[in-house]
């Protein structure tokens, strides 16, 4: 097949996909998202003959723009933009996972210091704002006490950013120290491994310790239905377990659309690039058999 | 193995073989995070700050 991948970083993760691509022959046109410009019929780089392209965009606003321009194009990309229209925000992650019936977080959306705080006292300390774009667990605040919502809060509003005004409040789910995540191709579970830490964030960018992580049938079923809800693709399914480790029960917090997988293919035995690349072949089979006319 | 030199601080770095372009490499001198703009010739420049989008 002939891949695009949109990117304007090359992580480990970018290069474990590349050198899976080549290694099978595939043929990989490298597009750096900051040398395009997107016009309503055609980008810079020519995708035309391309069966897809990748979005690894480390930038959240450039993913989202390149991937409408290249579905308006006709071009298969993964993920499609809807599906990075609600994994990107964290309001319509929620939205879309409370509505297909998975576990997640309760959670209130403000637009002043007034009512947000208000929603915080609703919650209860502690309790945790959140960007609702954003990412690697920045700017995440676990709030302990009225004093410090009051200060959180007038520090969000005076950052500038009109999205900073977007007050997400949710409810601290108290897990065992660790989270999990799963990363899944159209809800079939490539890896799946725990991130441990002392501190509340258990992020690996934030230095979480990861181990592999064995999934039970209830951990299945939220990661087919999280999946779906957001419409599918190559995304990363965040789970906390509630009611202590092991105990089976979980909440699903968040699925990202371009995510990293190199901490995975670290902690597992799975080959992840391996069963990216076998998935993305699927996906191009599918896409020339859309294509092809019908006799 | 090639090499090239820091755009910070001037040191003689030496890149490894499979070498992309867009790729970071940090500078053992002086620790500056430098992106690999070009892979023949290696060119190196400053990668680019954080930026709050960032992410998954």
């Amino acid at each position: 097949m002939h891949v695009g991948i949109l990117y304007s970083r090359i992580r480990r993760d970018e290069k474990l996909l590349l050198n899976e691509l080549r290694d099978r022959g595939h043929e990989v046109e490298k597009i750096d998202v900051r040398k395009q410009q997107f016009g309503l019929d055609r980008m810079t780089t020519d995708v035309s003959e391309l069966d897809l392209v990748i979005d690894r965009c480390l930038a959240t606003s450039r993913s989202l723009y390149a991937t409408e321009f290249l579905d308006s194009y006709g071009v298969t990309v993964i993920n499609n933009p809807r599906t990075a229209d609600i994994c990107a925000d964290k309001a319509k992650n929620s939205l879309a996972l409370a509505e297909a019936g998975v576990p997640t977080p309760n959670t209130k959306v403000a637009f002043t210091t007034d009512a947000a705080l208000e929603a915080i006292e609703e919650f209860g300390y502690p309790c945790v704002l959140k960007p609702v774009v954003g990412s690697w667990g920045r700017l995440m605040a676990k709030i302990d006490s009225r004093n410090a919502a009051e200060a959180i809060l007038e520090h969000k509003a005076t950052l500038g950013h009109y999205e900073h005004k977007v007050f997400y409040v949710q409810e601290f789910v108290d897990k065992p120290g660790r989270d999990i995540r799963v990363l899944a191709t159209d809800g079939e579970p490539v890896a799946a491994m725990t991130r441990s830490s002392e501190h509340w964030l258990t992020n690996a960018a934030k230095g979480g310790k990861t181990a592999a992580f064995e999934l039970d049938e209830t951990a299945l079923d939220l990661v087919e239905t999280a999946s779906d809800a957001v419409g599918d693709g190559l995304l990363g399914i965040d789970l906390m377990e509630v009611g202590g480790a092991g105990s089976g029960e979980y909440t699903v917090h968040e699925v990202n659309h371009t995510v990293e997988f190199k901490a995975l293919n670290d902690s597992t035995d799975v080959d992840v690039p391996a069963r990216v690349v076998d998935w993305l072949e699927t996906k191009a089979a599918e896409s020339d058999a859309a294509e092809a006319p019908i006799a | 193995m090639s090499e090239a030199e820091c755009v910070e601080c001037g040191a003689e770095l030496s890149l490894h073989d499979d070498l992309e372009a867009g790729e970071i490499i940090d500078c053992g001198t002086c620790g500056a995070e430098l992106e690999v703009i070009d892979t023949a010739p290696p060119v190196l420049d400053r990668a680019p700050e954080l930026e709050e989008d960032w992410g998954e």
